[in-house]
């Protein structure tokens, strides 16, 4: 039976749920004239004031906010609290480069730790659990984030935060964690790490997994499920919104379920601004409006994803996104066609190959090159060098069906390609340095 | 008493076939064989050693790819004409080879060459029925 962590707004009508973002958008926007004149500025410029904004129909008239708006307002022109209210900073781990910092009121890491309360117990996490968070603690949103979840579910929290590889599995295995949180990337490396240390998934105690915070494919999830003997369940979140649990998957893992409560989502096109029906893929936008410290109004994620209303059986009634299946500024361009490192997880998973790659890309002689950097696995070695050829071909074709481009592939010795124990890098794009 | 070879996964980078043969040395390991197949990027470095399995966990252990694989290794006259017959009677069984090398080890007039064929039971039993000698694991010095 599914359980909730709150049920009356899990599966609140969607009249209620309407009726709530109609009246907290009005205040939000009420709140952001009145307190953060970078905010009213944007309005002003659009020949906006509060009384334009009479509900969800009119959201569309607001600017948008990117990720320059919070570079250009850094670091406290986007607060709408006095400093004296905020009991906390966050900040993005700055893997492009662009760092945020995000505030929170008390209020706010309250409201945040009950979406990622609901997001364990969606796993079916109960106060019985023993929950292991091996997202990092400190700046980064992960850590503190399933840790203030856990609490509030009432599991027993292990805070064993990211690394020493060794000690994760000691603690799962002896203090029977039922519970895991951290990265996909972290997951599969614990299950490889696991079947190295000679354990199989009956060994660990193990049930249900929460990952997030980087982009990973159905496969990779089947292989995460069976090395780990688990259900893995994505989540979804940006420390410019809270962190993770803006979104989280149930049991029918078809899609996570946006908090909206809390969160009003819009699919957009991402080149003209335009809002898309639901149902077409596009950018995931978001307006936070619930949030005290750091609200945000229609904030451009460049997540490429699709919404969902259908009927879910799980029974929430929440709208659900899919798994973003690209960043509007992960993808790359190349020799003209648009690619997502996502696409070239997929095809390594079904070749059999670990979905540790890193992607190479060059220009030379004025033209795009693409190399994939594969780890050869135990399975795919052969002593017949004619043999591991033949697979490296069929990889390579495999990558030209899924990309539509020629890659060359090179297998290296396993462990090569390095793995970060917070998100892993995987492209490197020598054409801008 | 089959013979197993040792098959490794090797990247095409300097100091690789180093390090590999280093840490035989550390470990007291003597190599029978050695020989490499490769293209541009990668390689396949097959061994024969005294101790296959001591290698073969060792190896493991440091991360590296590798597999067994039962090769043939033929007594062959040390003398000029010595491997042709050998190779004609698997030209005419109709046996293909994927690959062979030699053993650095001599015996008494004898060379000895690995053999890795399409049909090893075929291979044996010509050999047997032409009086060509197969060596075992005793008479190369392979103890574990």
């Amino acid at each position: 039976m599914e359980r909730y962590y709150q049920p009356e707004i899990e599966c609140a009508s969607r009249e209620q749920i309407l009726a709530w973002q109609n009246e907290r958008l009005v205040k939000q926007v009420r709140n952001v004239w009145d307190n953060v004149p970078y905010y009213r500025k944007k309005m002003e410029e659009k020949g906006l004031t509060p009384d334009d904004i009479k509900g969800v129909a009119d959201l569309h008239k607001l600017p948008f906010v990117t990720k320059d708006d919070l570079r250009e307002a850094y670091p406290y022109g986007l607060v709408a609290r006095p400093l004296k209210d905020c009991v906390r900073i966050q900040s993005t781990s700055g893997t492009t480069g662009k760092r945020v910092v995000a505030f929170y009121t008390q209020h706010d890491i309250d409201l945040w730790e009950d979406c990622c309360a609901r997001a364990i117990v969606a796993a079916g996490g109960t106060n019985e659990d023993v929950c292991q968070v091996s997202y990092g603690y400190g700046l980064f949103t992960g850590g503190p984030g399933l840790n203030g979840g856990s609490h509030k579910v009432g599991c027993l929290t292990i805070p064993t935060s990211s690394g020493n590889t060794e000690r994760q599995i000691m603690f799962i295995k002896d203090l029977n964690a039922t519970i895991l949180c951290c990265t996909p990337s972290y997951a599969a490396y614990l299950g490889e790490s696991m079947k190295e240390m000679g354990m199989s998934p009956e060994d660990i105690p193990l049930k249900a997994g929460i990952f997030g915070a980087e982009a990973w494919s159905e496969e990779m999830r089947q292989d995460i499920q069976k090395t780990l003997g688990i259900k893995a369940y994505d989540i979804y979140g940006l420390t410019e919104l809270s962190g993770p649990g803006v979104s989280f998957e149930c049991s029918a893992q078809t899609g996570m379920h946006i908090n909206e409560d809390h969160f009003i989502a819009e699919i957009i096109d991402p080149n003209t601004g335009e809002v898309l029906p639901d149902g077409t893929q596009g950018e995931l936008v978001f307006t936070s409006i619930t949030k005290e410290a750091f609200p945000l109004l229609r904030y451009r994620t460049r997540d490429i994803c699709v919404l969902s209303r259908e009927k879910c059986p799980c029974g929430r009634t929440h709208v659900k996104m899919s798994k973003p299946r690209g960043r509007s500024d992960d993808m790359l361009i190349i020799k003209g066609v648009n690619v997502f490192p996502s696409q070239i997880e997929t095809v390594l998973i079904a070749q059999g190959y670990q979905a540790n790659y890193q992607m190479i890309v060059d220009r030379v002689n004025n033209s795009d090159t693409l190399e994939v950097m594969v780890e050869m696995t135990p399975e795919n070695f052969s002593d017949n060098l004619g043999k591991i050829t033949e697979m490296e071909k069929h990889l390579v074709s495999a990558l030209k069906a899924m990309l539509g481009i020629y890659a060359k592939v090179r297998l290296v010795a396993p462990k090569t390609i390095a793995r970060s124990e917070g998100k892993a890098v995987r492209v490197i794009d020598k054409r801008k340095i | 008493m089959t013979v197993y070879q040792i098959s490794v996964f090797l990247e095409n980078r300097t100091g690789q076939l180093a390090e590999i043969t280093k840490i035989l040395g550390d470990n007291q390991i003597d190599m029978r064989a050695i020989s490499i197949a490769e293209t541009a990027d990668y390689g396949v470095l097959r061994l024969i050693v005294d101790q296959p399995q001591k290698t073969t966990s060792i190896l493991l252990s440091q991360g590296f790819v590798l597999s067994q694989t039962p090769v043939v290794v033929v007594t062959v006259p040390d003398q000029p004409g010595g491997l042709a017959p050998v190779l004609q009677l698997i030209a005419d069984g109709g046996i293909d080879i994927e690959y062979m090398y030699s053993l650095f080890t001599h015996k008494e007039g004898n060379a000895y060459m690995v053999f890795r064929v399409s049909d090893d039971e075929k291979f044996t039993s010509l050999l047997a029925q032409n009086g060509i000698a197969v060596a075992n694991r005793q008479e190369l010095g392979i103890t574990d």
